[in-house]
């Protein structure tokens, strides 16, 4: 059973945000909310300056809080992919999930469940990757099973600097920044 | 430096994450109050049912009051889900990493607890019901019958009422995500919080009809149910100045946390100090420190001191600071609570 993960080169986000928009789109997330957004972080002092340009989402982290705090179910890890999902029939609305998630990558839907991104598990199914990652100009996501030593996400995790967000969290987030 | 930009912008998470309103800390403060009288009412029964007289005693009656509250406080929890339909969900599953659900189903457990440990003095405290429905006064007399049941009843209201006092501090205290919630006094915090509140309650509502018999009207008779926890008799000096006693401990032992909370704050790592900020300055710093310390423990800790050495008289003004005091705490804590959150490492 394959375990999925993004892997994000940082060198080449340029924050064009296709990935938002590819992301609204094929999810119909509600006007106003976004599932993924862009993270621009500058570091140091002028002229000394460092620069990371992240696209950013729900980690589908290997130890969710989100998941172990729900008092339905609702918030889940999927047998397939063993991703974060969220059955909207479960869920009561308690935004228990909200709280307890350390990146914000969760909303409630105006329909009164929490939402997020679900890596697009339902082109996954059928072969396709991820919308954001599919329509990246600079082809600086990767979407792949970690737990596969010979997947593209595997060997670029493998041979480049990386990191999470908030390692120190204890979440074990599945989501990398190649730096 | 560092310095963040994002385009995200979605309600109730950014800027600042807001998604639990006034709704929690109700039900937070009415839900500890009840844990408290549980756990008082609970000891009560055990020490009537040694042979001390049950009038003697302030929380023979609570479990009414508590009924009462305990509907007010699940009705601003439902208030807050947004997905209300959905709520028979909780009931159909049991998430054992889930404080939330640990809690959900000791409040199943506590309906029936306080149902029982009620009819125990129903028929009598509310005159009106009781002759209306004179089975009433058949099952009253059924549980005051079997000492057992009457044991069993005590134990529960304690066992419960810690239960439910330790599980809404345990609840915020299990997110890593919220560094000023990320402590493992906040459980026993709230439980003696919820005591404190619980003990000036009972004070408050056994100062407003000492001792007068219960009404046989409808309205009234429903009333004096409230607010009559000592029954018909009038209480006992002990009574007052055992309450009074016992607040005080629970002020102080709160105060102590409280002082353990910070401590364990600020020997953390750098999102547990930033989240000290949210306390010390900011918009919830002046709530806490005039409500919640002054007004809510130091000042009815010296009040009540001075009522036990009988320097002032007895009056219910500490007993409503304490109640106005262990509510801040819960609308300051879910409110700055909220606030906090992890910061990333500058030399990252």
């Amino acid at each position: 059973m394959p375990r999925f993960g993004m892997v994000i080169d940082t060198l080449k986000c340029v924050g064009c945000m296709d990935c938002v928009v590819a992301c609204q789109t094929e999810n119909d997330v509600p006007l106003g909310y976004c599932r993924d957004w862009i993270v621009t972080e500058t570091r140091g002092e002028f002229p000394d300056l460092s620069l990371e340009i992240r696209s950013e989402r729900c980690n589908h982290c290997d130890n969710p809080p989100c998941v172990t705090c729900c008092p339905t179910g609702a918030s889940h890890v999927e047998d397939f992919g063993k991703t974060v999902q969220v059955t909207a029939e479960k869920c009561i609305g308690c935004k228990a999930c909200l709280s307890a998630c350390p990146y914000g990558a969760r909303f409630v839907h105006p329909e009164g469940y929490a939402d997020k991104c679900t890596f697009c598990l339902h082109r996954v199914k059928e072969g396709k990757d991820p919308a954001c990652v599919s329509v990246c100009p600079t082809h600086c996501m990767v979407f792949g099973d970690l737990d596969d030593p010979n997947s593209e996400a595997s060997r670029l995790l493998r041979s480049r600097k990386h990191h999470t967000l908030l390692p120190e969290a204890g979440t074990k987030p599945r989501v990398f920044y190649l730096t | 430096m560092l310095d963040i930009t994002t385009t995200r912008h979605n309600p109730l998470v950014d800027p600042v994450l807001s998604v639990w309103s006034w709704e929690i800390p109700v039900y937070l403060f009415l839900g500890g109050m009840i844990a408290g009288m549980m756990v008082l009412g609970g000891l009560n029964m055990l020490r009537i049912l040694k042979g001390e007289r049950p009038e003697g005693f302030y929380s023979v009656q609570t479990p009414v009051l508590g009924f009462v509250m305990l509907n007010l406080g699940m009705g601003a929890l439902f208030l807050d889900l947004a997905h209300k339909l959905y709520v028979y969900r909780v009931y159909m599953a049991f998430e054992p990493t889930s404080p939330m659900s640990w809690g959900s189903w000791v409040l199943i457990l506590v309906f029936p607890v306080l149902i029982l440990s009620a009819l125990i003095r129903l028929p009598e405290a509310w005159p009106w019901l009781g002759d209306r429905i004179p089975a009433l006064r058949g099952w009253s007399e059924a549980i005051l019958a079997r000492p057992g049941l009457v044991k069993a009843l005590a134990w529960l209201n304690v066992l419960l009422g810690i239960g439910l006092g330790i599980y809404t501090g345990i609840l915020l205290s299990t997110m890593v995500a919220r560094p000023l919630w990320n402590s493992a006094i906040l459980g026993p915090l709230f439980l003696v919080s919820g005591l404190s509140a619980a003990a000036a309650m009972v004070h408050l509502v056994s100062s407003l009809v000492p001792g007068h018999p219960a009404p046989r009207s409808f309205l009234g008779g429903a009333f004096a149910m409230l607010v009559q926890p000592l029954g018909a008799n009038p209480p006992e000096a002990k009574t007052s100045v055992s309450l009074v006693k016992a607040d005080l401990a629970f002020l102080a032992a709160e105060l102590v946390l409280i002082g353990l909370l910070f401590i364990g704050l600020a020997s953390s790592s750098a999102s547990h100090v930033a989240a000290i900020d949210l306390l010390t300055s900011g918009r919830f710093a002046a709530v806490f420190w005039w409500v919640v310390i002054v007004a809510g423990i130091l000042v009815p800790i010296v009040l009540q001191w001075l009522e036990l050495g009988h320097r002032i008289p007895h009056t219910v003004v500490p007993a409503l600071l304490v109640l106005a005091g262990g509510f801040a705490l819960r609308w300051v804590m879910v409110g700055a609570g909220q606030a906090s959150h992890m910061v990333a490492a500058v030399g990252m």
